[in-house]
């Protein structure tokens, strides 16, 4: 079994602000327009909402990590 | 195996000059060097041995981690010291250079390698001079095909951050990078690297000679053997110490000969340490960098905490979003609060900000900061209070005893 978790690369991100908008469940943005991610395992009905906050972001900085469990 | 028992361990015969290779032969007996490496490595492992650089990783998964890479493993004896405070690895290098190439020797020999690479800051020349010399009394070490060199890198906070070290001594800007990869798995120059604080080699010296069950006679069972410790600020007697690991506050304190004035609190750990009352009962050493330093009651604790976190903003290698804008953000804040007073809820948005930036930069530098910073908002409550009503007070005025790297050093 694989699980999905997020991951940010902070030295990448520049705080474009989009996958807050699109994984609100997941993502806030901090005082400064920054994201703080929870990541914990995705539940399987974000997964597809997570992939497109991670293909939304314009500097390649959120990503998802499947591990094998 | 045995060794000498109590303390001092490594700093055994230390005087005023460096040790010659036969004179550290003679006080610790030679490293004969021939143990199998899967051997030394479980020795090492039974010792408990963590890094003593602040991080504490266990040596021994560290070793194998590189080991395990293959390829040609580089050892790193990372001596950037760029603790403001901190003295005890420049002395390890200047006075005792032997003890800490045979802890470089002894990695190389459990992972692999025969590139040894001793990082110092530029400015500590006494220090790369001495190691250069007991690396030149030493040219069997050529014979033998090793490459042992010293390599001086620009100073700076986060010089000593083994990620922005690997990156510096591959000639780019000693800035951190997001781990994994560690450096263990790829390291200077695309090789998995064994990169860990000189103290550390140094007791790896020890052990390579003495042993496990030596190595823990000292300490805890969770953190076991003897570490050193810079005790700075007011007390009689600044300077290294070798206690126990574990061992509270009150000792190290006397073995510098007690508090020179009445003390306000102790900063434990350095600049991403943790402030505690002076009566602080709990394990001092072991903890974090091996640093403590002494506030006196007759400084402003809130003055020297906003000057100390406007140079840790200053520190930022500029790259993570939290790091750059919260150490901002956080200094600015206490700026004012100092001077002007809290008209604006700074005390507040400084305790949210501490956690806001927590966990979420490339490396633990803002982490720490938020540490040094949110353990003075507690032991300086009443200070704070105080600035928070009035602004400026009488003690602010006063030269600031928490040290800094001088312009003319950061220029150079």
């Amino acid at each position: 079994m694989t699980r999905t978790r997020l991951l940010l690369d902070p030295t990448a991100c520049t705080a474009h602000g989009l996958c807050a908008e699109l994984l609100p469940e997941r993502i806030v943005l901090d005082d400064w327009g920054y994201p703080i991610i929870d990541g914990g395992p995705l539940p399987g009905e974000l997964e597809a909402a997570a992939r497109r906050a991670a293909k939304s972001c314009p500097t390649l900085a959120l990503r998802l990590a499947r591990e094998r469990r | 195996m045995s060794g000498p028992a109590g303390l001092p361990r490594l700093l055994l015969g230390i005087g005023r000059r460096a040790l010659t290779l036969e004179e550290n032969a003679a006080l610790h007996g030679e490293l004969h060097g021939r143990d199998r490496p899967e051997r030394l490595a479980a020795e090492v492992g039974r010792s408990g041995l963590g890094g003593c650089g602040g991080a504490g990783f266990p040596t021994e998964a560290k070793l194998r981690s590189v080991a395990r890479a293959g390829g040609r493993p580089v050892v790193v004896v990372n001596g950037c010291e760029s603790e403001p405070a901190s003295r005890k690895d420049r002395l390890l290098l200047e006075r005792l250079p032997h003890l800490v190439l045979d802890g470089a020797l002894t990695a190389a020999r459990i992972v692999g390698s025969r590139t040894i690479i001793v990082a110092v800051e530029e400015q500590a020349s006494r220090a790369a001079d001495a190691v250069a010399l007991a690396v030149a009394e030493r040219p069997e070490l050529a014979r033998r095909g090793f490459v042992a060199r010293v390599v001086g890198v620009a100073g700076g906070y986060l010089s000593g951050q083994d990620t922005a070290l690997v990156a510096a001594l591959g000639g780019a800007p000693a800035r951190p990078s997001l781990t994994p990869p560690y450096p263990s798995e790829r390291g200077v120059g695309r090789r998995p690297t064994f990169v860990s604080n000189v103290e550390t080699h140094a007791h790896l010296a020890l052990i390579a000679r003495h042993g496990s069950g030596w190595f823990r006679e000292l300490g805890s069972a969770e953190g076991p053997g003897s570490r050193l410790v810079t005790v700075a600020g007011a007390v009689a007697q600044p300077g290294v110490v070798e206690g126990e690991n574990g061992s509270p506050l009150a000792p190290l304190l006397a073995a510098t000969g007690g508090a020179g004035e009445p003390l306000r609190a102790l900063l434990v750990g350095g600049y991403g340490g943790t402030w505690v009352q002076p009566e602080y009962p709990g394990p001092a050493i072991g903890r974090g960098v091996g640093i403590v330093q002494a506030l006196p009651m007759s400084a402003c604790p809130v003055a020297e905490v906003a000057r100390v976190t406007a140079w840790l903003a200053g520190e930022s290698a500029g790259q993570c979003g939290p790091c750059v804008h919260g150490l901002g953000s956080i200094a600015d804040a206490l700026a004012e609060l100092t001077a002007a007073g809290d008209v604006s809820g700074a005390y507040r948005r400084v305790q949210r900000w501490c956690e806001m930036i927590t966990g979420r930069g490339a490396c633990a530098h803002p982490d720490g900061a938020a540490r040094f910073v949110s353990s003075a908002l507690c032991v300086f409550a009443e200070e704070f209070d105080d600035h928070a009503r009035h602004g400026r007070c009488e003690a602010c005025l006063r030269r600031p005893v928490l040290p800094l790297p001088s312009k003319e050093l950061l220029a150079a």
